[in-house]
Parts: structure tokens; sequence; C-alpha cells
């Protein structure tokens, strides 16, 4: 089973990968990291598991596991 | 269908800010070395500016900082001395097309075998926002309030074009950091480049357009999109010269 996994110390929350995502995945959670920022999460049942989000991330936020 | 993607060993937590090309063009450029099978033997040359900041961006990684505008000079001294290893200049477009212009045309002019990555975002980004010699016409930056006026600072300066008209520089072009096709068209160049130097000893340049989010006052979103609206129009994507089996001119 795939895996998306996100590093939410590193998240800029830039909301590139929120602009990009195909299948509205993505979005900015409540929570805040230690830089101060509202980091990415996945809805995991939406995610299809495409790179789109690796691809267009400045920060290396996200790894995934096929 | 899932694809596998990991993080480049070498990378680590970078310090340029939200939503900036750099982080971008790093992860580029060290999937390249990876698949290339230089990420252990590598030499960065770095310019002065945010560039900078990749010292803190890697992990053992192997760079040197430059004088301000010096880094293709240097670089070429580095790959006398060690012939083997992947040379490369990564400037800002203040570092290398401004300050450093005479640096990096002698560099294309004498083409040895190292390569220049320049990450163009139309300002002084470093230093906090000032008109750079990229800057659009029109465009507001710290030192043109009003906006760049052609009439008395000329129109944006294109030294991509002057180096790819040097004869023996085998590879040019220009991507943008700015939407996932123009980052995998990025990944595509800057891979090129090194190929280039390591299998062929011929010298390339890539520059890139970058988004700089902070020093143009919009969103990391207004910002790609400010790229793909404005500044191709002055910085057309493409490859400028490719002297390869197959590339055309």
């Amino acid at each position: 089973m795939a895996e998306l996994l996100i590093d939410k110390e590193l998240c800029k929350a830039c909301g590139y990968c929120i602009h990009f995502c195909p299948k509205e995945a993505l979005s900015f959670s409540e929570e805040m990291n230690q830089k101060s920022y509202t980091p990415v999460q996945v809805d995991k049942e939406k995610c299809i598991f495409c790179g789109t989000c690796y691809t267009v991330c400045p920060d290396t936020v996200f790894e995934i596991r096929a | 269908m899932a694809v596998q993607r990991k993080r480049p060993a070498l990378l680590k937590d970078n310090s340029w800010c939200a939503g900036c090309g750099h982080g971008l063009f790093t992860r580029l450029l060290h999937e390249s070395l990876e698949e290339l099978g230089y990420d252990n033997n590598y030499i960065c040359v770095d310019g002065v500016g945010c560039s900078s900041n990749y010292f803190a961006a890697t992990t053992l990684g192997s760079a040197i900082e430059s004088h301000h505008g010096k880094a293709p000079t240097i670089a070429r001294g580095v790959k006398l001395a060690r012939p083997e290893t992947m040379v490369f200049t990564y400037q800002g477009d203040g570092d290398a097309y401004v300050i450093g212009l005479s640096e990096t045309l002698n560099a294309a002019h004498f083409a040895d075998p190292i390569t220049t990555f320049v990450l163009n975002n139309n300002n002084y980004g470093m230093t906090g926002g000032q008109m750079s010699w990229t800057s659009l016409p029109g465009q507001v930056t710290t030192t043109s309030k009003a906006g760049r006026d052609p009439e008395t600072t000329g129109m944006p300066l294109d030294p991509l074009k002057m180096a790819a008209q040097e004869e023996r520089v085998a590879f040019a072009a220009r991507a943008a950091l700015n939407s996932p096709k123009n980052i995998n068209l990025a990944k595509k160049y800057i891979k090129k480049a090194l190929e280039l130097q390591v299998k062929e000893e011929k010298y390339a340049i890539v520059e890139m357009l970058s988004p700089c989010p902070t020093d143009w006052n919009l969103t990391p979103v207004q910002a790609i999109r400010w790229i793909e609206e404005e500044a191709v129009k002055y910085y057309p994507l493409g490859v400028l010269k490719d002297t390869t089996e197959g590339g055309g001119a």
C-alpha cells in the first residue's frame, strides 16, 4: 500500500502543493510547527500518490513510498 | 499509479523563505547528482546572494564560497585541479548577470568543462529586493519605487543569450521553477548540463526563473503566476543552444 509521508517541521506553508494537487487532497492544518507555520496535511482518502506535491515542494516535505 | 519519491540524501532543512525557488533548484540538482553517481564527488562554487544559503541546506556537501560574481573563474581553477570531480557554479542573477557579468561571459568564452546554474529572480533577493539588471520594465523594487523605467535604467539584460552566442558553449537553456511541467523540464536541463561536463567535457549554462515572493511582495502562488504572466515575456523559456546530437542548433 502506497503512503505519503509529510515532514511537518520542514513545511513553510507556501501552498504550492495545495495549489497544484490534482485531487484537492492537501490543505493547511490548524496546528503550528516549530517555525510557526501551519504545515500541510493530507486527506488520505483522496491522495493518489501522483508525486505532484513532491515535485513542486521547495522544502522536501514529502516522501512517497510506493 | 503510485510513484516512489524520496528527498535526496544530502539535503536537510533549508533557510530560504517560504515559496523560494532555491529550495526547488537544490532538490533538482541533488536528484541529478545522485542519478549521475556524483553526489559524493562534486564541488559547488557558490555565488554571493541567497545561493549562499546552500551551505546550510546540505550535510557533508562540498561547496566553496566565492567572491561576489567570481564563481565561474574559481570553478575553472577547481576543475583544473580536480578534473575527475563534478564542478558547477550556483549563482543568482545579481551575482552572475550583474556583478559577475564579465566572469560569466569569460567562462562561456573559454568553455572549460564546468557548469553554470543561474537562478534569476529579477531582483537582488538577499539584500532586500533592489532593482537588478534583470528587473522588468515597470517592476517595483526597493530602488525603483515607481517601477523600473527603461528610459533611465535600460531594458532587462539577457546574458544567457550572450553566453549562448559563444562558439564553444555546448548547451544553454532557460527553465522556470513555477509549475510541475516547468520544474520537470528544469530537471532535464540541469541533468543534461551536468552530463555534458562529465561525459563530453563541455561547458553548459542553465538559467531558471525563480519565484521570490518575499521581495516581490506577493504570496507564493501569486509569485509563480507572475513568472508565467510577466517574466517569460522578457525571458522566454526553452533551449537557446544545443550542440549535442539531435539538439538542433
